[in-house]
C-alpha cells in the first residue's frame, strides 16, 4: 500500500505548494480561526528577530512558543514552508502506520474471541472482516492530508502542525509498544502545550494491556509499571525543560508559555469558548472561572478512563477531541487531528444517529465564520455576539459528534456481549438509550 | 437531549415531517414572502425616528445667507469647465484658496478592462481637488467630507457653487470641532475611489494615483451633493452604497428631521412618504418604494458618490436636488441650511431552505453516501463552468473583436451570455463521457448536496446583502424544491431557465423601469440589460463589487447542479 500513500503525499504537497505561491497565503495566515496567539507565524518571526538582536524573545508579550521551537526555526527559517509540509507528511505517515498496527491487533483479538465463542450468535454481522479494514490506514492519511482545515493550517504556517506531528509520533510509538519513546514524545507534546498531559492515562492503559499487566490497584506490577513510566516521562520532561533553560539562559519562557496557556490573558477571538466569556467577566471572579474552565479540560480523563479502560485507543481519540474543543486557544489544526481518526471507527456507522446534522452544522459554521467576522470587524453591522454564537454552535456540533461516536462505540460493545436484538424481560423489543 | 437520543420520539417527529413535507415547504415559502411584504406595511415598521444617542436636530441652528453668491460661483464654475474641457483645476484651486482653505490636488489614471459605453470612457485620467478647513482647536484628528462631483456638460454646477459658498460661510464660524474637507472629484466614482484609496493608504483595485499631500484625520461622516438646477422642489436622499451597504439610519433620520424643520420636501427613492397606509394605493406606494430600494441594494452598485465611503466604515449619504413640476420650489439658500448640521429592520425568513434541509434529512439514507465520485463530477464541472464565466469574457475580448464585428463591451457581454448558455448543454455531454446514465441513488445524493450548498450560500449572501439574498432565494428556492429527474422535462426545463439568475436579472430590469415610472419597450429593455451586465462586470474590477463574482462563481454553479439533476437520466 506504499504506492497509494506516496501518491497521496505527492498530491497533498502539490496542493500546499500551489497555495503557498498564491495570494491566498497572506489572507489565510491572518484568519483568527486558523492561527492563535500561541501558534501564529508572525509571532515566531518576531521572536526570531528579537533573538537576533540579543534581547529575550519573551519580552514584549508577543512570542509564546517554547525555546525548542525558536531554535528549530533559527536554523530552518528559510525553509519554513518545507518544514511545515514535512510535519504534515510525518503526521500522516505516523497515523498510517499506527492505525495499520492497531487494526492488526483488533483483528487478532477478534479472532481469539470468535474461537473462544465469546460472541452471541446473532451479532455476527458486527464482526469486522479484513477486506473492510484494508483501506482504513490509507483513509486515515487521506482524512488528515486532504482535510481543508489541515491545508489552511499548513498554508498559514501555524505551529499547530508541528504539535500535531509530535502527538502523532507519540501515538505511533505507544501503539507499537515502545515505552521509552512513548514517554519521550509525550513529554515533548506536554512541553509544547500542557494539555496532552491527559494522554498519559490512555498511554498507560494501552501499554499495560500490551504487556499483560492487569489494571488492578492492588497489584504491585500495576504500580511498578506506572512508576517506570512516570520516571521516564518526568525524566525526559526534566531534561527538555533544563535544555530550554540552558538554550536561552533564563526561566523567562515558563510564565510566557505556560502562564499564558493557563491564565489566558489574550482575548483575541478564536473558535474556542474562553475569549467572550473572559471579556465579559468581572475581575473579581476571573480566577474562579479560569480554574473552572481549565479543570474542565482535564476533568474528563478520569470518568472516560474508567469507562473505556478496555479500549485505550478509542480513549486517545476522545481525549484528543476533548482537548481540541476545550483548550484555551484552539484552532482548526487541532480539530483536523482528531477528525483524522474517524475512518478507524467507520464500522460504527450503523449506530451513529446524528452524523448528518453534525456535518451540516459544521459545514454551515465553517462558511459563516468568515462572513460574520467580516460583518463585525469591517462592515460594522454585527458585533461579537454574532461571532460567538457561531463559535458556540461549532463547538456544540463537535461535542455532539464526539458523544455520538462514544454512544455508537459503547452500543456495539454492548451488542457484542449481549446480542444484536435485545429483549426486555417480558420478551418485547428493547432499545438502548444513552443517558 | 431527548430529541437527539431518544429513538421513539425521533421516529414520531420524522414520520410527521415526512408526511407533511410539501405543505410545510409551501407554507414556509408563503410565510417568507408575506413577511417580506409586511415590511412595507405601516403598523409593522417604525417611521423615521431619532434614536437616543443621535444628535438632536432641535439643538442645531441653521443659517446660510449667501444663496445668490453660491449661484454666481456655480455659473463661473460652469464657464471655466467649458473653457478647460474638463475639470478647471487652476480656477478651483484659486477659488478655494481665496476662501481660506488649504488646497491640494491628486492625479489619478486607470485603464478600464473594457470600454464603458454608458459613460464613454476607456483610459481615464483626472484630477481631484480638495480643500481642508482646519478646526480652530484639535485639527487633524477627525474630519467631515462634503463633496460634489464634477461631471462634464451642464450638470452639477450648482452643487459645486453651493459647496464653495458653504466653504466661505463655514470659514467665518469659530466653533468647528472637526476639520471639514470640501472635495470636488472628477470622473465621479473613479475619482472618489482614487481619493479614498489615497487617503487610507490602501490599493485594492489597481488604480494609479498620486499620494495625497494633505490629510485631516479620520473621517467621521461624508455627504455628497448633486444639484443641477437653481431651484428645486424636493431633495432626494440616496443611501445605497457598494455591495448593498447602507449608512447608519440615524444619518438618514437626522436629514429627514432637518428637512421637515425647515420646510423642504424630502423624498426617498424619489417618492414622498404618505400617510394613508391603510388604503390599497397607500400600501402599494410603500411596496413600490421598498422594491425600488431592494432592487438598488441588490445590484451592489453605489448609487451616489457616497457609496464608496461605507467600505471604510464612514457613514455617508448623497443628496440629489430634484426639480419637478411642483408648485412650491426651494432655493439654494434653504438647501444650504439643510446641509449644516434612513430603512428597514431586516429579517431573514429562511424557514424555506430549512424545511428543505429537513426534507432531505429524512430522505437521505443514514449511511454515508458511497458514490462520492458520481457526485463529485457534476460539482467539479459546474464550478469549472463558473470559473469560465468569471474569467473568459475579459480574457477573450480581443479575440472576439477580431472574429466578430462587435465592440469590446458587446464582446464581453455576449461572451458572458454565451458561456452561460453553453453551460446549459453540459449535463447531456458529461453523462455521455461518464459511464452511461446516472443511478437512482446518485441524483438523490446530488440533490442533497445541492440543497445544502444553496442553503449555506443564501444564508451567507443574505447576511452580507439582504436584498440580493432575498431576490436569489425567491427565485432559486422553488427550483430547488421541485426539481427531480421524474418531472416533465420540457416544462421543467423552461421553468428552470425562467428562474435562473440571468433571466431574473432580465425581469428585474423591466420591473425596475416600471417602478421608476419609465417603462421601456422590449428592444430598449434588452439593450439596458446588456448594459447592466457590462456595468456589473466593470463595477467588480473598478470598485470591488462582489455581485459579479458571487453570481458567476457560486450561484451559477449551484443552479447548474439543479439543471444537472433535471437531466440525470
Amino acid at each position: 500500500m506504499a504506492a497509494p500513500l506516496t501518491l497521496l503525499v505527492i498530491l497533498s504537497v502539490t496542493i500546499r505548494a500551489v497555495l503557498y505561491r498564491s495570494s491566498l497565503a497572506e489572507v489565510i495566515s491572518e484568519r483568527v480561526e486558523v492561527v492563535s496567539p500561541l501558534t501564529a507565524w508572525k509571532r515566531v518571526v518576531e521572536g526570531l528577530a528579537l533573538l537576533d538582536l540579543g534581547v529575550s524573545p519573551y519580552s514584549g508579550d508577543v512570542f509564546h512558543e517554547t525555546p525548542l521551537i525558536i531554535y528549530l526555526f533559527h536554523f530552518v527559517v528559510d525553509y519554513a514552508e518545507i518544514t511545515f509540509m514535512l510535519a504534515d507528511v510525518i503526521t500522516a505517515v505516523a497515523l498510517y502506520m499506527a492505525v495499520m498496527d492497531y487494526n492488526k491487533q483488533v483483528f487478532r483479538k477478534q479472532k481469539y474471541a470468535l474461537e473462544a465463542d465469546r460472541y452471541p450468535l446473532d451479532c455476527l454481522e458486527l464482526i469486522r472482516s479484513p477486506k473492510e479494514m484494508y483501506y482504513i490506514p490509507l483513509k486515515v492519511a487521506m482524512f488528515y492530508l486532504l482535510n481543508p482545515f489541515t491545508i489552511l493550517s499548513c498554508v498559514a504556517k501555524s505551529t499547530c502542525g508541528l504539535n500535531n506531528a509530535v502527538i502523532a509520533l507519540f501515538i505511533l510509538t505507544t501503539i507499537k509498544g515502545n515505552v521509552l519513546l512513548s514517554a519521550i514524545f509525550l513529554s515533548l507534546a506536554t512541553y509544547q502545550s500542557i494539555y496532552p498531559l491527559t494522554l498519559c492515562a490512555p498511554a498507560l492503559l494501552y501499554l499495560m494491556q500490551r504487556q499483560f499487566i492487569p489494571v488492578n490497584f492492588r497489584r504491585v506490577s500495576f504500580w511498578w509499571f506506572i512508576a517506570q513510566y512516570a520516571f521516564m516521562y518526568l525524566g525526559s520532561l526534566f531534561v527538555i525543560v533544563g535544555l530550554s533553560f540552558f538554550l536561552l539562559g533564563s526561566w523567562d519562557y515558563v510564565p510566557s508559555v505556560y502562564g499564558f496557556i493557563l491564565s489566558v490573558p489574550d482575548l483575541t477571538p478564536n473558535i474556542g469558548l474562553f475569549w467572550y466569556f473572559f471579556a465579559e467577566m468581572f475581575e473579581h471572579f476571573r480566577l474562579f472561572f479560569l480554574c473552572v474552565f481549565q479543570i474542565n479540560v482535564f476533568f474528563y480523563t478520569i470518568p472516560l478512563s474508567i469507562k473505556l479502560k478496555e479500549h485505550p485507543v478509542f480513549l486517545i481519540f476522545m481525549q484528543l477531541a476533548v482537548i481540541s474543543i476545550f483548550k484555551s486557544y484552539p484552532t482548526v489544526g487541532d480539530i483536523a487531528l482528531y477528525m483524522a481518526f474517524l475512518p478507524v471507527w467507520s464500522h460504527l456507522h450503523r449506530f451513529l444517529r446524528n452524523i448528518f446534522l453534525v456535518s451540516c452544522v459544521l459545514l454551515a459554521c465553517s462558511a459563516l465564520f468568515p462572513v460574520l467576522w467580516h460583518l463585525w470587524i469591517y462592515a460594522g453591522s454585527a458585533n461579537s455576539n454574532f461571532y460567538y454564537a457561531i463559535t458556540l454552535l461549532f463547538n456544540v456540533a463537535q461535542i455532539l459528534l464526539v458523544s455520538d461516536y462514544f454512544y455508537a462505540f459503547l452500543r456495539r460493545e454492548h451488542h457484542l456481549s449481549y446480542g444484536l436484538y435485545l429483549k426486555r424481560k417480558d420478551g418485547s423489543e428493547a432499545t438502548l438509550v444513552l443517558k | 437531549m431527548g430529541l437527539l437520543s431518544d429513538p421513539n420520539r425521533r421516529r414520531a417527529l420524522i414520520s410527521l415531517l415526512t408526511r407533511l413535507n410539501s405543505p410545510i415547504c409551501v407554507v414556509c415559502y408563503m410565510a417568507g414572502v408575506a413577511w417580506f411584504m409586511g415590511l412595507a406595511f405601516e403598523p409593522f415598521t417604525l417611521r423615521t425616528y431619532m434614536s437616543e444617542n443621535a444628535m438632536g436636530s432641535t439643538m442645531v441652528e441653521e443659517r446660510f445667507p449667501a444663496g445668490e453668491r453660491a449661484l454666481t460661483t456655480g455659473r463661473e464654475f460652469s464657464a471655466h469647465k467649458k473653457k478647460a474641457g474638463g475639470m478647471p483645476v487652476d480656477w478651483l484651486v484659486k477659488t478655494m484658496q481665496a476662501r481660506g482653505l488649504e488646497v491640494f490636488t491628486q492625479r489619478f489614471s486607470r485603464k478600464l478592462p473594457f470600454p464603458d459605453e454608458n459613460k464613454e470612457r476607456y483610459m481615464v485620467k483626472g484630477t481631484n481637488v480638495y480643500g481642508i478647513l482646519r478646526a480652530p482647536r484639535a485639527p487633524r484628528t477627525e474630519a467631515l467630507v462634503l463633496s460634489a462631483p464634477c461631471t462634464p456638460g451642464d450638470s452639477n454646477n450648482q452643487a459645486v457653487g453651493l459647496l464653495l459658498g458653504l466653504a466661505q460661510y463655514f470659514r467665518n464660524q469659530i466653533y468647528w470641532a472637526k476639520d471639514i474637507i470640501f472635495l470636488v472629484n472628477e470622473h465621479d466614482l473613479i475619482g472618489m475611489q482614487a481619493w479614498l484609496e489615497g487617503y487610507h493608504h490602501t490599493n485594492t483595485t489597481g488604480m494609479d494615483w498620486s499620494p495625497l499631500q494633505g490629510r485631516g484625520g479620520s473621517i467621521q461622516a461624508a455627504l455628497s451633493l448633486e444639484l443641477s438646477s437653481d431651484v428645486i422642489t424636493s431633495m432626494d436622499l440616496v443611501l445605497e452604497g457598494l455591495n448593498g451597504q447602507l449608512p447608519n439610519l440615524d444619518l438618514a433620520n437626522l436629514f429627514y428631521a432637518f428637512c421637515q424643520k425647515i420646510g423642504v420636501l424630502c423624498t426617498i427613492q424619489g417618492k414622498l412618504q404618505r400617510n394613508d397606509w391603510d388604503s390599497v394605493s397607500g400600501y402599494s406606494h410603500s411596496v413600490q418604494t421598498m422594491m425600488l430600494m431592494v432592487m438598488k441594494q441588490a445590484s451592489g452598485r453605489p448609487w451616489g458618490d457616497h457609496g464608496l465611503f461605507l467600505r471604510y466604515h464612514i457613514e455617508a449619504a448623497s443628496i440629489k436636488g430634484i426639480n419637478s413640476f411642483r408648485q412650491y420650489k426651494t432655493d439654494v439658500t434653504t438647501i444650504g441650511r439643510s446641509e449644516s448640521p434612513t430603512p428597514v429592520l431586516l429579517l431573514l425568513p429562511h424557514a424555506v431552505t430549512l424545511s428543505l434541509c429537513l426534507h432531505w434529512v429524512l430522505h437521505a439514507s443514514l449511511r454515508p453516501p458511497r458514490r462520492v465520485l458520481s457526485v463529485l463530477t457534476p460539482l467539479v464541472i459546474s464550478h469549472l463552468t463558473g470559473v469560465a464565466l468569471y474569467t473568459l469574457p475579459i480574457q477573450f475580448q480581443e479575440m472576439a473583436v477580431e472574429q466578430f464585428p462587435v465592440s469590446e463591451t458587446e464582446a464581453v457581454v455576449l461572451t458572458a451570455i454565451g458561456v452561460y448558455t453553453a453551460g446549459l448543454a453540459l449535463p447531456h455531454n458529461t453523462h455521455r463521457l461518464l459511464s452511461g446514465e446516472g443511478t437512482e441513488q446518485g441524483w438523490r445524493v446530488l440533490k442533497l448536496v445541492a440543497v445544502l450548498y444553496l442553503a449555506v450560500l443564501l444564508g451567507c449572501t443574505a447576511l452580507i446583502n439582504f436584498s440580493l439574498g432575498f431576490i436569489l432565494a425567491l427565485t432559486l428556492v422553488p427550483v430547488a424544491a421541485f426539481v427531480t429527474p421524474h418531472v416533465p422535462k420540457v416544462l421543467s426545463a423552461f421553468i428552470l431557465v425562467i428562474l435562473s439568475p440571468a433571466c431574473t436579472l432580465l425581469f428585474s430590469v423591466f420591473f425596475f423601469q416600471e417602478l421608476q415610472e419609465l417603462p421601456v419597450s422590449f428592444q430598449e429593455g434588452w439593450l439596458l440589460y446588456l448594459s447592466v451586465i457590462s456595468q456589473g462586470i466593470l463595477d467588480h474590477f473598478l470598485y470591488g463589487s462582489l455581485v459579479y463574482p458571487l453570481i458567476a462563481l457560486l450561484v451559477y454553479p449551484c443552479w447548474l447542479l439543479f439543471w444537472n439533476i433535471l437531466f440525470w437520466k
